[in-house]
């Protein structure tokens, strides 16, 4: 079944029908030529999907576009300011934080989301007290919080260093 | 050899801006007008034939286009290549094989509808379990990439008898899905002027003479597109046959379709590593000399294809020993043809080659890294040829310098320390250097811009930025005036990326259309650019110095390893691995590329393994969640040095490929280093926690 919905993305509202079924990636890639999230797995098991729904890291390949009218969505598309990087896709250039790319957009926005939840104080796995007010974002940090990304190519060992340049700054 | 400037400098990937933005686009995501979707329906049994096929009720869905089964199918004329000859018979072969596609409006169309089509089988008892037992082995006429199936010198059953140290010992791998992020994906328009598939692969030229083959088609007819892919590992070199599928059903719709792969259907369409039975027998004479070295392979293909992995090359050059013996033996099993990975070959040989030698080090009581340096060959043992370049004794001696070797404790394990068993180990790793035929052309524009046209691919490997290096110092101008394209077979012929030779074939062409275009620009227009600019063509045959000198990449590796005591949790918090490479064309991209080799070693021998159930004869655990590939948590302190070695012979950069040998050797020094920590010797990967429990 069709249904005409509306999407708040990078700030602009799209307007657009889709099958109850599409899920958000999908909309974002085959609807609205926003081919910058990835599709890795299609199961939430990968991350290169993942996008900001109202500033929280998400696999949009497990939201349905339907269900998220309400929200604001930011894409790797809508990071950069005009043609000025985000301070994250420029630090992931300089130390060479991706080879073959397609998980990278996926590794980024997941970045920016993490660095914020750290900010808001939120413990991880690896994090010694859980009841502290804040974490201190050391490198196993930073590993942990970002496990939910894959990179095939294997760039996890400039990752860590791209994301913590930008965590210092 | 030509003189560097530019050449070994760490420039920041050309594409990297294309990269971060979202902006460079692969496959699936170049728009088509009239699009439509593939979704695949996939055999349910490993052998048999489909005794019929109903697809009336999926035919009369709203949104379906077509459905194509064996009985409407495209006939493939390409009787050599099965995989190609999809959807051409009733005979099933294995599980997963495609059984019918379906063409919809919609994604989510295409796969309810493909889900809903049902087969009935007439099922056959299938064989899908590799054993070394086997009583119907075969000796391949050849193994991969042409390698001799056997070989044999001296008398190693003499030699063995006679060694004052003998080791014998049998090594396991298991099933090895490459899984590149980029699912493999392949958008087909036919019109008019002929065949235009986007799609994810390593090299346009290769799929390109498939699909002409294929259809029929002269292959000025099929242009194939590819400028940025998501990672390939060997999975996206060969044609697979949801390309065919795709070109087909588009051609049955009469309108663009589209088709990507799901995860799950990749683990049976596009290929796997083979596992492997691997039996060492090594004998040493009292100084810890080699004087015997046995090698024997048993590996599996599928009935409908013969793919041999050359498991035992390395083990023919690594090390000195007068009585060498290699085979490989294969069986035919009712499962989907392996394909190459990473390495093939050298990925699992030196894995077994390279615990074998720790274990004979051990029992020669020297010092492995020793042991290993007592034991370097002063010519290539196999072709009595002298190397061309051979730095494996240097980097040994670099590695065990800067990880602190000296440090170890050299008794054997177990070595407690609190909650964690500790433990360091070490491996060689190694790679052959070789070069393919490959065209290039530059065009000199009037503004100065020189553009650089070649098939070549960029699957991650940095072939954007290196070749933009090695273009700018053959012309002598800086990189912003390189303009470069690859990946689209419109552009000259080259051979795709694999087996370390991309960028040192491309390399050589364009280094000879350079020297082209300076000696007409100099001899026929005084050193001016024409108004109308110029074009020359490059290229680049096989190296006919190969024929005079071995020629091969080395490496070792340092792993430092953590063995959790209670759960027989493995932590690898450090590996290192120093190179001998000839010249790196770019620091930063090229380290990039050997942390990853390592890191996907070090996934190879902790996390991966694909199980196959043999009462279906399916992959079990067919995705991400279930096929463990290493996360950032599991990759620690990695690092990837390289020394300077000068290489006159392979190419004119001086430049041996880099793509694979990270990946050699990693899975060795791991499990040598998990042997130091526990005492436990782990022989068949990968090193789960319940080998170490038992």
């Amino acid at each position: 079944m069709d249904v005409e919905i509306t999407l708040r993305i990078n700030g602009s509202a799209r307007t657009l029908s889709v099958d109850t079924r599409t899920t958000l990636l999908d909309a974002l890639r085959e609807r609205l030529d926003l081919t910058g999230s990835k599709k890795g797995c299609d199961h939430g098991q990968c991350g290169a999907c993942t996008v900001l729904i109202d500033g929280r890291r998400a696999n949009s390949c497990l939201a349905l576009a339907i269900a998220h009218q309400d929200a604001e969505i930011t894409t790797i598309e809508g990071l950069a300011d005009g043609e000025r990087l985000h301070p994250m896709q420029a630090s992931f250039i300089e130390h060479d934080a991706f080879q073959c790319g397609y998980c990278t957009p996926g590794q980024i926005c997941s970045a920016v989301a993490m660095l914020r939840e750290v900010e808001q104080g939120w413990p991880s796995w690896v994090t010694d007290d859980v009841a502290a007010d804040r974490v201190t974002l050391d490198d196993d940090e930073i590993r942990e919080r970002m496990s939910g990304n894959l990179c095939r190519c294997a760039a996890y060992a400039n990752i860590v260093p791209a994301i913590a340049q930008v965590a210092a700054t | 050899m030509i003189a560097t400037r530019t050449i070994g400098a760490p420039l920041d990937r050309i594409d990297g801006p294309l990269k971060v933005t979202g902006a460079a686009k692969y496959a699936f995501e170049y728009p088509v007008r009239d699009g439509s979707y593939l979704g695949i329906t996939q055999s349910t049994i490993a052998k048999g034939r489909i005794a019929g096929i109903e697809t009336d009720a999926v035919r009369a869905m709203p949104g379906v286009v077509a459905v194509v089964t064996h009985e409407n199918a495209v006939r493939i004329d390409a009787p050599e290549d099965e995989a190609l000859r999809v959807l051409q018979t009733d005979r099933v072969a294995y599980y997963g094989q495609v059984v019918a596609a379906v063409v919809a409006e919609t994604l989510e169309i295409a796969h309810e509808a493909a889900a809903h089509i049902v087969v009935r089988y007439a099922q056959e008892p299938h064989d899908v379990v590799l054993s070394a037992d086997r009583t119907d082995l075969y000796k391949p006429e050849k193994v991969n990439a042409g390698f001799p199936t056997d070989t044999e010198e001296g008398d190693v059953e003499t030699a063995l008898r006679r060694a004052h140290v003998t080791h014998e010992a049998v090594y396991t791998t298991p099933y090895y899905h490459n899984n590149p992020m980029e699912m493999h994906a392949t958008v087909a328009t036919w019109s008019d002027d002929g065949l235009t598939l986007y799609d994810s692969n390593q090299g346009p030229h290769g799929i390109l003479s498939d699909v002409a083959k294929a259809f029929g088609l002269p292959e000025q007819r099929v242009r194939i597109i590819a400028p940025y892919v998501g990672g390939g590992f060997g999975s996206k070199a060969f044609t697979h046959p949801h390309v065919i599928l795709t070109a087909m059903a588009a051609k049955i719709a009469g309108r663009p379709v589209k088709c990507c792969l799901t995860r799950h259907q990749m683990f049976s369409l596009v290929g796997y590593r083979t596992p492997t039975i691997q039996r060492f027998r090594l004998g040493a004479d009292g100084d810890g000399k080699l004087i015997a070295v046995a090698h024997d392979v048993v590996e599996q293909t599928s009935t409908i294809e013969e793919y041999a992995e050359q498991t035992a090359t390395a083990t023919r050059i690594m090390y000195r020993g007068e009585n060498r013996h290699t085979t490989h033996r294969l069986a035919k099993l009712d499962v989907p043809t392996p394909t190459i990975f990473r390495a093939p070959g050298e990925t699992p040989g030196v894995y077994a080659l390279e615990c074998a030698m720790d274990e004979m080090a051990q029992r020669c009581l020297i010092d492995p890294v020793e042991f290993r340096i007592r034991n370097e060959p002063e010519v290539d043992p196999e072709s009595k040829r002298p190397w061309s370049s051979r730095g494996l004794v240097q980097c040994l001696r670099e590695g065990a310098r800067r990880f602190g070797w000296d440090g170890r404790d050299p008794a054997p394990g177990p070595h407690r320390r609190g909650r964690w068993y500790v433990g360091m180990g070490v491996a060689s790793s190694t790679y052959p250097t070789r070069r393919r035929p490959s065209q290039a052309q530059i065009r000199v524009e009037a503004d100065g811009r020189y553009r650089v046209l070649i098939d070549a691919s960029d699957i991650g490997t940095g072939t954007w930025t290196a070749l933009t290096q090695i273009a700018a110092d053959a012309l002598g101008v800086g990189t912003e005036r390189i303009e470069l394209r690859i990946g689209d077979s419109a552009l000259p012929k080259a051979p795709g990326a694999g087996g370390s030779m991309g960028i040192v074939s491309w390399g050589s062409a364009i280094c000879d259309a350079a020297e082209k275009m300076k000696a007409r620009l100099r001899d026929d227009y005084g050193g001016r650019i024409p108004p109308d600019g110029l074009s020359v063509d490059g290229s680049t045959g096989k190296n006919p110095l190969a024929e005079k000198y071995a020629m091969h990449a080395f490496g070792a590796q340092f792993a430092e390893v953590r063995v959790d005591a209670a759960t027989g949790e493995v932590r690898v918090p450090r590996l290192l691995g120093v190179f001998a490479v000839g010249k790196i064309v770019n620091a930063k991209t090229g380290r990039s590329q050997l942390i990853g080799g390592m890191t996907m070693g070090l996934s190879m021998a902790l996390h991966e393994e694909t199980a196959l159930d043999p009462h279906y004869g399916h992959f079990a655990n067919h995705d991400l969640a279930e096929y463990h590939v290493a996360v950032n948590a599991d990759a620690c302190d990695i690092d990837a040095i390289w020394i300077d070695e000068d290489d006159p012979y392979v190419n004119p950069m001086g430049a041996k490929g880099i793509g694979e040998i990270g990946m050699t050797g990693t899975a060795a020094a791991i499990a040598n280093a998990v042997h130091h920590a526990t005492g436990i010797r782990v022989r068949d990967l990968p090193i789960r926690l319940d080998k170490l429990l038992a």
